[in-house]
């Protein structure tokens, strides 16, 4: 059945989306940035956890041990980035912010090639087993397994925090109106600290699931980062579920296109690569018929 | 802009005047001139610098006009720029067999003909794509922009492929242009002619309808602007502008592939815009002057430094990209409003000089 895997291969590419994608939400929707970085963030949370590991002794434990420094060194860069970078343009319009995430995007590249230069670099494969497993007929490694797993539990886990605990809650008061969570007593500037170190946080995760994934590379690695503004639009800028459901979407829909669509284009035209476009197909035309995604806000203008 | 002292406007005409005092033409033509001597005194390595920057501003001319004028931030001109390339790539290949073509178009397409259909090909795609920008704005429109990029790099890279682009070079009365020194001048021609046409459109009822656009598009549509026509004749204007400079472009390096209009090259069209400051005609000149004499610079120091420490030429397309980084980043924080604005202050303090009111 080659439809039900590549909806399970989907399902589990959307999942990882889905994480990075939540970077992006969080830190739009309490401080109105859009990260551009995040591709840049992506490589780097991937290569330090790769480095940390081997500098360790290896084994399971050590790598769990790497996550966490690097999860640590993550968030770090998250909270130098609001403080040097983004806080002096407050109150800059749109243009500056963009141009600023974009800077950033291409210094933190430039110090990635010069750290890891070119060239694949694949996660051991002592941590994950080598193994397949089969559901509703077809067999899917177990990386894939557990990537997926990993996945839903940190957007689980995400979900609670902005659902029950009280800094989450001060994030979706920040998101929603800045002037009036700051007279209620909620500090917006520690609210966008925390927001960019999460940001930073989702990112290193989603590097190190790329890095089992399908390996890390300076070139395509950042460019993966691109890959999830779809999902981000598909699901509205400012909408968490969006972006879950909007990372699965474009996960099974790329994947069906890959599976169905490209071999016909191929025929016909002798076209390929139809799945890495085909995101950017849906998000024009959603856009066209929905402005502000599927769960975003419509924001009423006035002047 | 103020005059200095003790000139004053005393007709519509001289108000309106890009030049107004005779120090300003003074430097126009003694500008122009020794623009037009470089050639004579550089050598030719540094007059292909030239011609990169004059061809960028170019493009970055049309960006200014879509972002800086018109306020429509777009990631894509460097997919503009590659149709514009490819558009005129494929139509000097192409050689048409018809017998009720004029004599004179037997021999098919030449440079003086597809650069300008490089310029309308991009200006039409760019409006297609421009139409989205009528519902989206802000980071939304952004995105519509960067999946342009992606989806007009995708036709590109399977409709015509991926393999390297011959075109041939420029013929004028007999003479082929091309060498540097010869490629130079027509560069430098279309530069001044297209600044002409960019500076004097944003002075018109067009550019004053993308000005209000910019400002607060609400307000201009209750005043009367259409949106409509505006905005897609500036994402035209803007393509049109793009199409030409990757075509002036890629008839200088006369080989092109689709890896010299990755996103990353839209990113930095950007940059330069922001660097050289937006809304400002000279702005385009600053930036991509400013960025590409100092990546230059920077190829020089780390040749001259190989010597010293080997392998360092390594980190070139590394030190490349943070130098870059780094100058957007600083300029965001310390001047987000370009070279074009210390311009402004500079000229501003020379009007007086010496004294300070």
């Amino acid at each position: 059945m080659i439809i039900v895997e590549t909806i399970i291969y989907g399902l589990v590419v959307g999942a990882v989306y889905g994480v990075v994608a939540l970077g992006f939400v969080l830190i739009y929707k309490s401080s109105s940035v859009l990260n551009l970085a995040q591709g840049a963030l992506l490589m780097l949370g991937g290569f330090t956890c790769l480095q940390i590991y081997q500098w360790l002794p290896g084994g399971v434990l050590f790598f769990i041990l790497a996550v966490i420094v690097t999860l640590v060194i993550a968030a770090l860069l998250g909270f130098s980035i609001e403080r040097l970078a983004l806080r002096p343009l407050i109150g800059e319009p749109l243009i500056s912010v963009i141009m600023m995430t974009i800077g950033l995007n291409v210094l933190l590249i430039g110090i990635g090639y010069a750290i890891w230069e070119s060239g694949n670099y694949a996660y051991p494969t002592d941590i994950i087993p080598i193994g397949f497993m089969t559901i509703l007929g077809t067999s899917i490694s177990y990386k894939y397994i557990f990537s997926l797993i990993i996945a839903l539990f940190c957007l689980l886990l995400f979900g609670l925090f902005f659902q029950f605990t009280r800094s989450g809650i001060a994030m979706r008061a920040t998101a929603d109106d800045q002037l009036a969570a700051q007279s209620l007593g909620i500090s917006t500037s520690q609210i966008f600290r925390n927001a960019w170190a999460i940001g930073c946080i989702t990112a290193a995760i989603g590097g190190i699931i790329i890095g089992f994934l399908i390996g890390l590379n300076c070139y395509n690695t950042p460019v993966l980062g691109l890959r999830v503004l779809p999902v981000v639009l598909l699901g509205g800028l400012d909408s968490i579920p969006g972006a879950i459901i909007g990372g699965l979407i474009v996960g099974v829909t790329e994947n069906l296109a890959g599976a169905y669509l490209d071999p016909l284009l191929y025929q016909w035209l002798g076209w390929g690569g139809t799945r890495d476009v085909f995101p950017y197909f849906l998000i024009m035309i959603i856009l066209m018929l929905k402005p502000y995604g599927l769960f975003g806000w419509v924001r009423i203008e006035r002047i | 802009m103020h005059n200095p002292c003790g000139i004053f406007n005393e007709t519509y005409e001289q108000d309106l005047a890009i030049f107004r005092t005779k120090w300003q033409w003074f430097f126009l033509v003694g500008g122009i001139a020794l623009a037009a001597s470089a050639p004579l005194f550089l050598n030719s390595y540094i007059v292909g610098i030239l011609i990169l920057i004059f061809t960028t501003t170019i493009v970055l001319h049309g960006l200014n006009i879509l972002t800086g004028y018109c306020g429509q931030i777009s990631l894509a001109q460097a997919a503009f720029a590659a149709v514009g390339a490819y558009t005129s790539a494929l139509l000097c290949q192409y050689v048409p067999q018809f017998a009720w073509f004029p004599e004179w178009f037997k021999g098919g397409f030449n440079f003086w003909l597809t650069v300008p259909i490089a310029g309308l090909t991009a200006g039409l795609i760019g409006v297609l794509f421009g139409i989205p920008a009528l519902r989206l704005r802000g980071f939304y429109l952004v995105m519509a922009t960067l999946a342009a990029h992606f989806i007009i790099l995708w036709f590109i890279t399977q409709w015509i492929g991926t393999q390297a682009r011959r075109l041939p070079a420029p013929h004028l009365a007999g003479i082929i242009l091309n060498s540097e020194e010869s490629y130079y001048y027509v560069v430098l021609v279309a530069v001044i002619i297209l600044t002409y046409f960019a500076k004097n459109l944003v002075r018109t009822r067009l550019g004053r309808a993308w000005i209000a656009i910019r400002d607060n598009d609400l307000a201009a549509e209750v005043m009367g602007i259409s949106l409509f026509r505006y905005k897609l004749s500036a994402f035209f204007i803007g393509c049109f502008f793009a199409g030409v400079g990757g075509a002036l472009w890629a008839h200088y390096t006369r080989s092109i592939t689709p890896e010299y209009y990755l996103i990353h090259y839209g990113l930095w069209y950007l940059g330069y815009i922001i660097v050289g400051g937006m809304g400002a005609t000279v702005g385009p000149f600053f930036g991509a002057g400013f960025l590409i004499i100092l990546t230059e610079l920077l190829a020089y120091v780390i040749s001259a430094l190989s010597g010293v420490f080997h392998g360092i030429e390594n980190y070139l397309s590394a030190a490349r990209e943070v130098l870059f980084g780094l100058v957007v980043v600083l300029f965001m924080i310390l001047e987000p409003r370009g070279i074009a604005h210390r311009w402004q202050i500079f000229k501003a303090y020379y009007r007086l000089f010496p004294y300070a009111h």
